[in-house]
């Protein structure tokens, strides 16, 4: 009995000893420690198209920006489809932190200025703690400083004045698949006709497909809710091709929306795509690290 | 009591020749030079464990913990060269060569040589290295450095940055063991 106890404990000891001399992975008798990762790299930059993407400039880094917009490709040859004319908008975005990133534009197109602020509430994380969604917050005002048309009127510097306010929920589906769905609502102080709403509702939706490591295509789609704007007005479409060369991101697309700020993309689109308004146009981005 | 005498001898017996190390504070750093752009980035969370009995090292580190000062150079590094979501971890499986040679036992500092099998962006190649392994009040710690070719394990790098990146890269390695618990 004794020696079969004994026999029984020294088979159990070579054994172990076996187990632990095998080659096999001694790192795994570590565990694996999981660590939080944060989800980057949703979109190739902080713009899907036109809409706010998901992205910000990471903290102490400038981006700057400068975007065209040609003409109406529905001009013909005789606006060489549109490259007779562009607006332009010229801007610079800077983190504050990772999470808080503010930014400034002026656009060609009405004299218009612009400053906003997108602050990521939530960051979509993989490994330890895991959170599904990446949750931005956005605020905007533009400052329209073209000339009043209408002489006879009264003009408050207040009438000159838009806001925006938008959420944007988003995912990192796979490493090529990202989508977001921006719900928004734009303030106009002053309209133009009493049958438009001063604050209009939309829900804009973005995506984009990597195509190779550095290149991707995105689309956006806004949807302004019915019964806000006057019957020209509509719905941005805008689908775009990006590539990224280290520090500089290219964005080339097509859209109907001449505008590059909120309160013009979602707000005073009369580009109609089944009629060829469509402009050809340009996003053009630059990173600086200047922390 | 004879028993208890043999139970003991065994058991101590697998202590004694179950001596690992492990450490999950490995530092891992590297550096490339290029007239245009300066690369380096640190990690600080590599895994490592080593049997003093055998010579057999182990290293994995994860690639996305790699922390550089540009952040849309660490994005690049991840999205576009490391393919990090693809290839997680780098491994190195090894053995300590000339590991007789060192008295784990004595305080001192050992020159050694490690050869094994390098695993980076899915892709493995045999590696020998030199490094250091120093004793002091039984304490263990190592620290090695090599230079790795990218084009060796498929990272590529587009023509139109050729001129800015460093086709290899320097990889400094450093860690204090800590004795591995039985359990």
């Amino acid at each position: 009995m004794k020696i079969r106890s004994l026999l029984t404990l020294f088979s159990l000891c070579v054994l172990a000893n076996l187990l632990q001399a095998q080659d096999g992975d001694m790192l795994s008798m570590l565990g694996d420690s999981q660590t939080t990762e944060v989800v980057t790299a949703s979109f190739k930059t902080d713009r899907v198209v036109n809409l706010e993407s998901l992205e910000n400039v990471a903290g102490g880094e400038l981006d700057i920006k400068i975007a065209h917009r040609f003409g109406f490709i529905s001009g013909g040859a005789y606006e060489l489809y549109g490259l007779d004319q562009a607006t332009i908008r010229i801007g610079g975005n800077y983190g504050i932190t990772d999470r808080l990133m503010v930014g400034v534009g002026r656009s060609s197109y009405e004299k218009t200025f612009d400053a906003f602020s997108k602050f990521k509430l939530l960051r979509q994380t993989t490994g330890a703690r895991k959170m599904p969604f990446t949750i931005c917050l956005m605020g905007s005002v533009a400052v329209k400083t073209i000339k009043p048309t209408d002489p006879v009127r009264e003009n408050f510097f207040s009438s000159k004045l838009f806001y925006t306010g938008q959420i944007i929920i988003g995912r990192k589906f796979s490493k090529s698949f990202s989508f977001q769905l921006s719900p928004t609502i734009v303030h106009r102080n002053l309209v133009l006709t009493n049958a438009e709403k001063n604050d209009v509702l939309a829900l804009g939706a973005g995506a984009r497909i990597k195509l190779g490591k550095r290149t991707s295509l995105n689309a956006e789609y806004i949807y302004v809710l019915p019964n806000q704007l006057a019957p020209q007005y509509k719905n941005s479409l805008s689908l775009g091709f990006d590539i990224e060369t280290g520090g500089h991101v290219f964005q080339l697309h097509f859209t109907n929306s001449t505008s590059m700020i909120e309160k013009g993309f979602i707000a005073e689109n009369t580009g109609d795509w089944r009629h060829g308004d469509i402009h050809f146009g340009f996003n053009l981005s630059r990173t600086f690290s200047i922390k | 009591m004879k028993n208890i005498f043999f139970i003991v001898l065994l058991l101590s017996a697998q202590l004694a020749f179950g001596q690992k190390y492990f450490s999950k504070t490995g530092k891992i750093s590297f550096y490339s030079e290029a007239p245009m752009e300066k690369i380096e980035a640190q990690n600080s969370s590599a895994s490592t464990a080593l049997d003093v009995n055998t010579g057999n090292m182990e290293w994995a580190v994860l690639i996305q913990g790699f922390k550089f000062d540009k952040a849309l150079m660490q994005e690049h590094f991840n999205e576009n060269y490391m393919e990090s979501s693809t290839y997680p971890k780098a491994k190195f499986k090894g053995k300590i060569d000339n590991f007789s040679s060192v008295n784990f036992a004595k305080d001192g500092t050992y020159n050694i040589t490690a050869s094994g099998q390098l695993e980076i962006h899915g892709i493995t190649k045999p590696i020998t290295s030199t490094g250091v392994i120093t004793l002091k009040n039984g304490a263990i710690s190592a620290k090695s450095k090599f230079t790795i070719l990218l084009a060796d394990y498929g990272i590529q790098i587009p023509k139109l940055v050729a001129d800015n990146i460093s086709k290899s890269v320097d990889i400094t390695v450093e860690v204090n063991y800590q004795l591995m618990p039985t359990e």
